[in-house]
């Protein structure tokens, strides 16, 4: 009767493991796109298969896809480029995980990882269905839910060097937008990241209480005109040594003097 | 969300046929022997095609006997138990009535009782989803609940009671819309706490994370436009409302006039359901500046 | 709680192989994972250089690559018209035999009438090793349209550039400012880079009129308008010499700041800088105020005096920069609004640059002496840094803009020094201290030298007696005299029209010229297709190899195929362009972690081959037998000079030398050993003020990075262009024709300047620029077909600016007709806000033709994808003159397809983007429907 439990989410879990993503870092490459479709195509379940893979309407199943927005300031400051990269956040109270009527979908207790059992999976995509975050993909040739496992085949994996035990993502990151550990661990250099950064949640009305944190972008576009205090202070650096070519080969003389 | 035909289907039959089993249930009508079995062979038909019909949404039907296992947490695995539930115990009810030519009280209650229960856990496995801020209201139980007891009524050859409960199921409807049109809005999430980047200024979707489709364009973003939504909409209650309603309080009303007033009244459900999935916005699709 | 048992730690390979990563040109070491024999995973190497264990989506893609449909399974003839399709399989001999007897004459006869060109090759030093063999003077890799400007700016101003030659002090920059760089070089250093600068706190600061990508992170956002780079350096030169915020010290000790130039109106040396009798530049030394060589023990050259001769009064180079730049011409206000910056901004980010430069200067305990004995026990640093690449010198007025950035970084005292902009090994090397161009062709004989290089003036100018164009692709003649890469564009359109001469065999490698990686796309598909009166194709015999089946193939009479880049040797070599860090010199090979499954060979194999067929003096033994079986035979066998060969490492019979030493049978064991790759370190205190610093010059000496010590200044002012200059006044013996004499005069200046490129391409009809981008997820053609990659991008739309969206009416998903002077296209629309308001963009080369790459007809990649290309010519709008003018820059001849000006207007939705072309015949079987590509249980 235990393993009937299983769709119930754990009360505590002992650490909560996931990614920090530095949206004032990532170029939007796609790296952590591809390292995940390789890594596990190859790994975990089932391969992440790809339809119509050389033709028209290809689609294929990624874990992890990066996205991109606009963002339009108020007033007359330049739009911006946000990339996106997004998978799942593992959340705690994960809706994916209770909705499963097979069992195949849980949050371990250990880590807080939500995994999909591919042999339970009957495929009904009721748990994409409940993810607001667009986390899960059905696979179009396994019939089964697939979904970010957070390299847990990977992250524990005594055949890898101990500097590799962390996500395909991650260790691909160019740069190093992507940071992994335990935000359950106010000590850990995620939860330090989070708390210095001001890392948020992603639809937090939700209630789904992501384990992923987004740090968002820093302020863009201080050296404008009319940004008032930056500009001040730096206008006496461009203050004239002389308005004339003659006059400034005499500001150079005297001030070749000095060196 | 994509109005996928099983899903459709099943909604819209399985509501039908346990609809038909609540009222046979409760007794009504008193029937037994052949005409019963003609009654439950309906029900039956109906029931189990329609949940035959959600095994086609599965990507491993083979293994759908597994959704019996959490039904702690899972309204799926509890409409399954329930659909056994009414199964069983109305088939235990319809062999009585049909080959012993007795009522089994008890056995009725329970089967009526799982019948609606069977219809409530359906629904409840679309209100249940936060993520569909349409269907995430008391008006989605209601209204399964409403169309599938009027359904049966209509099935089970109550004209009076069919008329009443159609149009109560109606109001709902109407209700649903007017109140599912606006839940989108009232939920909260907008892209800007999906991207958590609303602080900064207007955001708007760029470059989608692909130029093709995927999975998730597929399952939960359909675009229906505004116009084409509300003809249909008129359209379904007509069908599954108002014509029945008026074939029934015809003079003139007959068993060809009711077949004809059950076939607009499947014709404008199953419609009704299409709008269901089709209009339903699912927050992900913020995500790709669709809904 | 009851959860499954899972394998936490399921075995990842039987074996991981190290080799280099080809997916673009960034060179990555890449652990490729193997399992059963197969490509299981590919990861990034974290020991290698230039990568540290990361990796890009090309990079994890490649295995995408090698089961890739499109790969070419045999050497193939063709039987049907060209540009038909229709090939016949053969069999190598055969096809090694036409190759020999198309070859053999042209080289017994006249060695130029071969072309051999070879795109994005990376083995450069090989191919035209084999070239100056065969004896054509008609060779060069694809620089000439990808960014000459940058690297040809960068090594005549400073001894290096930008691209790979350089990078940012990444650990201790605290402003980086990006100019348009290109996707595709240095790609992951950059990303790595700036992530590391990001997590230090540190700024960038973006210059592109597109807010993508690098420029998306970017603190500061400049959305500059297009070609006008160079106009808002100056500006801001001249916003930071008028503050007198500038490297005095610097200048006047590294760089040519302070070397008088000649004071002589109307002779042949005037403008020219004052030399002793051994050709080293003068200075007046501040201590002795007497006229001495720069390099002198204990000299302080000066900056401001003056040397009066002969009743002249000779002034330094400084003098003139002074003059030039402090001018009006170049004040915020005066270029503000032809650089869409406003005036406010521009001195903003001029501070900006001040202040980081001098008020965060710090200093590093290194001792070092310098080139004129002086030892310093610090080591000064400038946390600014810059970094350019294609965005800037694509224009025709490229090679001055990036001048002009050199000399912007130059006078804030920050190339080479902590915190700024910083070498990587070979260079820094001056132009000098590089091979002139050589093209002296003889019959049945090598070519008498290399075919690139540095010209000094006009002498060097690769011209027949008669004056002529000795190169079909007119490099380094007065068209484009410092055409230090060739021009590549050019050679199918010279060689159609006979202009300068005609060609029999064209022998192109890796290049797509039927397609993406020409301007004029259908043009050229016409002059691959044309014949003359007789019934015979104008351009004779076409060799083309590739490893896939790119829209090339159909154009060719003779494939040979190539290897995908994990079934090949290769070697990244210091004598080609390597991998080199700023700390460290560094190469790498490529090895066969895979055999080929088809009957393919590799280029550069095959080549070894060929050559010994044709008794080529560096492919054969003296007994005519082959000298080298393949390529891996060749990297560890040939010898440049004695002890110098293509790889550095595990030299000498032990293994045990470092760049010079004798060859060692085992050196590629011993790279595979080491991961593929080889790491000399440069030594703590050589590691900065490299062109100066005594320890660095001689540990490069060492290294065989130079023969001997060569200490330099930095050219602020290029003499070989005011020698240019002077033979387009009338001075010398080599004079240019006449309607190049106005040109060079005024594009020439010896001081970066800046110029319009708008009326040549008519700007006034056509006031848009339109500009593409490398995805960082797609690399040229090589990608396209990737079946994970497509998915990223399968079509590109064209992006518009908010305000030309809503002046023409269009709409999300709207069709635009874009019309440059030269053609037209019908293409899909979308709106993007943070984009220059003058500008459109598109991804580059997705659009593929119809049947190449093993796609469907029906692809996204035909139906909506589509080319800039069709809209750009390699020639400019007839000026009336009847004048052939190339769309090139006058100096180096870099194709300015970044000049492109169009109009747009809503059109009509079309089925397809326009223009369609008809579907090609695949050579190859279309691939699989779907892929599950698991290799291991």
């Amino acid at each position: 009767m235990e393993g009937w439990k299983m769709t119930t989410l754990p009360k505590h879990t002992e650490k909560k493991l996931g990614l920090v993503i530095d949206l004032d870092t990532c170029v939007g490459c796609h790296a952590c796109v591809i390292s995940c479709k390789g890594w596990n195509t190859e790994n975990y379940g089932a391969p992440l298969s790809d339809q119509n893979a050389y033709g028209a309407d290809n689609s294929g199943t990624f874990l992890n896809r990066v996205h991109s927005y606009e963002i339009q300031p108020e007033g007359d400051a330049a739009a911006q480029l946000i990339h996106f990269p997004k998978s799942c956040l593992h959340c705690d109270d994960a809706p994916c995980v209770t909705v499963c009527p097979t069992g195949a979908s849980y949050k371990r207790v250990e880590d807080g990882i939500v995994l999909v059992n591919e042999t339970d999976c009957i495929g009904c995509g009721l748990c994409a269905w409940a993810c607001p975050y667009g986390a899960r993909e059905l696979d179009q040739a396994e019939g089964v839910m697939k979904k970010c496992t957070l390299c847990v085949d990977r992250i524990y994996n005594e055949n890898l060097p101990e500097e590799d035990r962390q996500p395909a993502c991650v260790r691909t990151c160019p740069s190093n937008a992507r940071h992994f550990g335990d935000l359950g661990d106010p000590d850990s250099d995620v939860s330090k990241l989070v708390a210095e950064r001001g890392g948020i949640d992603l639809m937090p009305e939700q209630g789904t209480k992501p384990i992923n944190q987004y740090l968002p972008p820093r302020p863009k576009d201080t050296l404008l005109p009319d940004a008032g205090e930056e500009f001040d202070v730096l206008a006496p650096f461009l203050e004239p040594v002389a308005s004339e070519p003659k006059g400034f080969l005499g500001w150079l003389d005297k001030t070749l003097e000095k060196l | 969300m994509h109005p996928a035909p099983s899903v459709i289907f099943f909604t819209t039959f399985s509501g039908l046929g346990f609809g038909l089993l609540m009222w046979l249930g409760l007794g009504i009508p008193a029937v037994t022997g052949w005409t019963a079995f003609a009654f439950f062979a309906i029900a039956y038909v109906l029931a189990v095609g329609g949940l035959l019909a959600s095994t086609f949404h599965l990507g491993r039907p083979e293994r759908a006997i597994k959704a019996f296992t959490q039904w702690r947490s899972s309204w799926l695995s509890r409409e399954a138990w329930c659909a056994v539930g009414a199964l069983v115990s109305m088939g235990l009810y319809g062999a009585g009535l049909v080959f012993l030519e007795t009522r089994y009280d008890l056995i009725g209650l329970v089967g009526a009782a799982l019948s609606l229960a069977t219809v409530f856990t359906t629904s409840m496995i679309y209100t249940q989803l936060k993520t569909i801020p349409r269907w995430h209201m008391p008006l989605t139980p209601i209204k399964f609940l409403s169309f599938s007891i009027a359904g049966g009524a209509l099935l089970s050859g109550q004209v009076q009671v069919a008329v009443f409960l159609l149009l109560v199921a109606g109001t709902v409807q109407i209700l649903t819309w007017i109140k599912g049109d606006k839940a989108f809005a009232q939920s909260g999430t907008t892209i800007a706490t999906a991207t958590g980047l609303g602080s900064t200024g207007t955001v708007r979707a760029f470059e989608p994370p692909h130029t093709g489709t995927n999975y998730l364009l597929r399952e939960f973003v359909h675009v229906v436009g505004r116009k084409h939504a509300s003809k249909l909409r008129v359209i379904s209650l007509l069908l599954m409302v108002v014509v029945p309603v008026v074939l029934m309080i015809l003079p003139f009303f007959s068993h060809f006039l009711a077949v004809l007033a059950l076939i607009t009244h499947i014709a404008g459900v199953l419609t009704a359901r299409w709008l269901f999935f089709a209009e339903a916005e699912h927050v992900v699709g913020l995500y790709y500046g669709m809904r | 709680m009851n959860q499954p048992v899972i394998d936490l730690s399921p075995k990842v390979s039987d074996e991981v192989r190290k080799t280099t990563c080809y997916m673009c040109a960034c060179r990555c070491g890449i652990n490729v994972h193997m399992k059963d024999g197969k490509v299981a995973y590919i990861e990034g190497n974290k020991d290698h250089p230039v990568n540290q264990g990361v990796l890009c989506a090309k990079g994890s893609a490649g295995i995408m690559q090698v089961n890739a449909p499109s790969r070419l399974r045999k050497p193939l003839k063709r039987v049907g018209e060209r540009g038909a399709g229709d090939f016949e399989e053969i069999e190598w001999d055969e096809a090694l035999q036409i190759a020999t007897d198309w070859l053999d004459p042209v080289r017994r006869d006249n060695p130029e009438k071969l072309a051999f060109f070879t795109g994005r090759d990376q083995s450069q030093s090989f191919t035209s090793f084999w070239a100056q063999n065969f004896g054509t003077c008609n060779y060069a890799a694809h620089g000439g349209f990808c960014s000459v400007n940058m690297a040809a700016a960068g090594i005549y101003t400073m001894g290096g550039a930008f691209w790979e030659f350089g990078q940012p002090d990444w650990d201790h920059t605290r402003l980086f400012m990006l100019f348009g760089v290109a996707e595709d070089h240095d790609s992951n250093p950059i990303k790595m880079g700036i992530g590391k600068i990001k997590a230090r706190g540190a700024r960038v600061i973006g210059v592109n009129p597109i807010r993508t990508g690098y420029n998306a992170v970017a603190d500061d956002w400049v959305g500059i308008t297009p070609g006008t780079d160079g106009l808002f350096i100056l500006a801001m030169i001249h916003c930071l010499m008028k503050a007198g915020k500038i490297d005095l010290h610097y200048l006047a000790q590294y760089t040519n700041a302070p070397v008088l130039v000649i004071n002589n109106p109307g002779a042949a040396d005037h403008g020219l800088l004052m030399r002793d009798e051994n050709g080293k530049e003068l200075v007046i030394d501040r201590k002795t105020g007497k006229l001495t060589p720069f390099d002198q023990p204990g000299v302080k050259p000066d900056l401001a005096a003056t040397y009066e001769a002969d009743g002249q009064t000779h002034r330094p180079v400084f003098h003139q920069m002074v003059e030039m730049y402090l001018d009006e011409q170049y004040a915020p206000e005066a270029v503000a609004e032809r650089c869409g910056i406003p005036a406010k901004r521009i001195r903003a980010i001029a501070a900006e640059l001040g202040r980081v430069a001098f008020d965060e200067a710090f200093e590093l305990d290194h001792t070092w002496t310098d080139f004129r004995g002086e030892t310093h026990d610090k080591m000064v640093g400038r946390p600014v840094s810059f970094h350019a690449m294609r965005g800037i010198s694509a224009h025709a007025n490229g090679f001055q803009t990036c001048r002009a950035l050199h000399t912007l970084q130059i006078i804030l005292g920050t190339v080479e020094v902590p915190g700024g902009f910083r070498f990587k090994p070979p260079y820094p090397k001056p132009a000098t201290a590089h091979p002139k161009p050589h093209c002296k062709v003889t019959a049945d004989a090598p070519l008498d030298g290399p075919h690139l290089g540095f010209v000094h003036g006009p002498e060097d100018l690769a011209l027949k007696d008669d004056g002529t164009p000795a190169r079909i692709d007119k490099a380094f003649t007065w068209e484009n005299p410092m055409s230090s890469h060739g021009l590549m564009h050019m050679v199918i359109s010279n060689a159609y029209a006979g202009d300068p001469y005609k060609i029999d065999v064209l022998f192109m490698y890796m290049a797509n010229m039927s397609w993406n990686s020409s301007m004029n796309t259908r043009g050229v598909i016409d002059m691959l297709t044309d014949k003359n009166e007789t019934g015979d194709y104008v351009i004779p015999k076409i060799i083309y190899s590739d490893a896939y089946s790119s829209e090339m193939v159909a154009y060719a009479d003779l494939i040979l195929p190539d290897t995908t880049y994990l079934e090949r040797h290769d070697c990244i070599s210091l004598l080609d362009r390597p991998i080199c860090e700023a700390d460290a010199a560094a190469d790498a090979i490529r090895w066969p972690v895979i055999e080929p499954d088809r009957d393919v060979i590799g280029f550069q194999s095959m080549l070894c081959t060929l050559g010994a067929k044709l008794g080529l003096p560096g492919f054969v033994n003296e007994d005519g037998s082959q000298k080298y079986a393949d390529y891996g035979d060749y990297i560890v066998n040939h010898q440049r000079k004695p002890g110098i060969g293509p790889l550095a490492g595990f030299r000498g019979e032990e293994g045990d030398k470092v760049g010079r030493g004798e060859v060692n049978p085992a050196q590629l064991d011993r790279y595979i050993e080491n991961g593929g790759f080889f790491v000399e370190h440069i030594p703590a205190g050589a590691n900065y003020y490299k062109p100066w610093n005594t320890a660095y010059q001689d540990w490069a000496v060492g290294l065989g990075l130079y023969d001997k010590p060569e200490p330099y200044l930095f050219s602020l002012y290029s003499e070989p262009m005011r020698k240019f200059q002077l033979a387009a006044e009338g001075h010398g013996d080599r004079q240019p024709p006449e309607h190049l004499r106005d040109r060079i005069k005024a594009t020439m200046s010896p001081l970066p300047i800046w110029y319009s490129t708008e009326a040549d391409n008519l700007a006034e009809d056509y006031p848009i620029t339109a500009l593409t981008q490398r995805p960082m997820a797609m690399y040229h053609s090589w990608g396209s077909q990737n079946a994970w990659l497509r998915q990223l991008h399968g079509h590109n739309p064209l992006y518009l600016p908010t305000k030309l969206m809503h002046e023409t009416g269009l709409a999300d998903g709207d069709w635009a007709r874009v019309t440059s002077p030269h053609g037209e296209i019908t293409v899909p629309v979308l709106e993007m806000a943070a984009l220059n308001e003058n500008t459109i963009w598109t991804w580059n080369a997705i659009g593929k033709r119809k049947g190449a790459w093993a796609l469907e007809e029906n692809a996204p990649e035909a139906t909506r994808g589509f080319l800039l290309n069709h809209l750009i010519h390699e020639l400019l709008p007839p000026k009336g003159d009847g004048l052939r003018w190339a769309n090139s820059d006058p100096i180096t001849g870099q194709a300015a397809w970044f000049d492109l000006k169009v109009r747009v207007e809503k059109a009509d939705p079309p089925d397809e983007s326009q223009p369609g072309f008809a579907p090609l015949k695949s050579p190859v079987e279309r691939g699989p429907k779907d892929l599950k590509w698991k290799v291991g249980k």
